[in-house]
């Protein structure tokens, strides 16, 4: 079952897709504020998070940067009412997995939050590997 | 000759391009959930089919939904049409309070976006001015883009007018940041050119927190 945390400030937007995703065996949480949204990525682990780039408080770029710098693995998905190339390059750069426009395909959103949830596998992965090697190597086994 | 001071075609086009950025991205906003919706109408129809019970409070649940997106949509369609409206005439004799309902309408999103509220508060007698609306919406809409930046830790600009000595003062209040900010910073030349179209004067008073905008009536 993958995690995600689903950020927007459309309350009616939340609600339905997080009850589309439920019903697609997803475990989702949902927030309408970035401040709340870096709350909950610091106390739970989330396989992708979905992000409105246009939101009051803190807009999506900047809410991107600040998951990120706490946590470089966490897997973004940034969904925008008007993609444009500038912002797409620019949440790309930013570390973002994937830039999508409103109204999303929710296949296709359910497609990437599923490879997401394979990189943060991956991930994890890598990172016990480097800690058994890491280990290994001090204690000269 | 027109016999109007000019105000720069790009101060003209980027206020509309502005609005109408705006309006595109609250529809496609709109669509977004109504499209949601009826996604999750799909899968409650899929999950009937599999012989699973469906809640008639659940559907219930999206058609209020939807309705309620649909109005919304309305007023967003009646505030867009309402602006393009105002390039039909440059001198036209309009209602205040609805000059100013659209100015918030057009505007509310935006101020969401900067966490400010934008509250509007009409007098019970109708007033009406001759001017152009399109110059005055331009006006009004450079006005709450600045008195947002001034409204402090409130958050929350408060729009009001009054008929007083022959005149129409729209009033834009709540502005405790007025004091903070250099008083060269507004009105630019932008504004100035449009006061100019307008014969309407503007008086900052950081001590009342307003800023006031007098219109010959």
């Amino acid at each position: 079952m993958e995690k995600v945390l689903l950020v927007d400030d459309e309350k009616d937007f939340l609600e339905t897709m997080a009850e589309r995703m439920r019903v697609r065996d997803m475990d989702v949480t949902t927030t309408t504020s970035p401040t709340e949204a870096l709350k909950k990525a610091e106390e739970e682990t989330f396989d992708a998070i979905i992000l409105d780039l246009m939101m009051p408080e803190m807009d999506g770029l900047e809410t991107l940067k600040k998951l990120k710098k706490k946590n470089p693995d966490l897997q973004i998905i940034l969904l925008t009412g008007h993609a444009t190339v500038q912002k797409g390059i620019e949440a790309m750069k930013l570390g973002a997995a994937d830039l999508l426009e409103k109204p999303a395909d929710l296949k296709v959103l359910t497609e990437k939050i599923k490879d997401a949830h394979a990189k943060k596998i991956i991930l994890v992965q890598k990172k016990t590997e480097e800690k058994i090697k890491h280990i290994l190597a001090e204690k000269g086994w | 000759m027109t016999g109007r001071p000019d105000v720069k075609i790009e101060t003209e086009l980027q206020f509309f391009g502005k609005m109408t950025a705006s309006i595109s991205h609250e529809i496609k906003n709109v669509m977004a959930i109504i499209n949601e919706s009826a996604g999750l109408l799909e899968d409650y129809t899929l999950m009937a089919e599999k012989g699973l019970p469906i809640d008639p409070e659940r559907l219930k649940v999206v058609s209020r939904r939807v309705t309620k997106q649909i109005r919304r949509a309305v007023e967003i369609a009646k505030n867009l049409n309402s602006l393009a409206h105002s390039v039909d005439h440059f001198q036209k004799s309009v209602d205040m309070g609805e000059i100013l309902e659209l100015a918030v309408g057009l505007s509310t999103r935006l101020a969401e976006m900067r966490s400010v509220t934008l509250d509007l508060k009409l007098p019970t007698d109708p007033v009406t001015v001759i001017t152009s609306p399109f110059h005055l919406q331009n006006l009004i809409w450079q006005v709450l883009d600045f008195a947002m930046d001034a409204s402090g830790e409130g958050k929350t600009v408060g729009i009001t007018f009054k008929k007083e000595d022959g005149a129409v003062k729209i009033r834009f209040t709540g502005l405790a940041g007025l004091k903070t900010l250099p008083p060269d910073k507004f009105p630019t030349e932008k504004e100035e050119n449009l006061l100019l179209i307008l014969g309407t004067m503007i008086h900052q008073d950081a001590e009342a927190q307003e800023i006031q905008l007098v219109l010959p009536k």
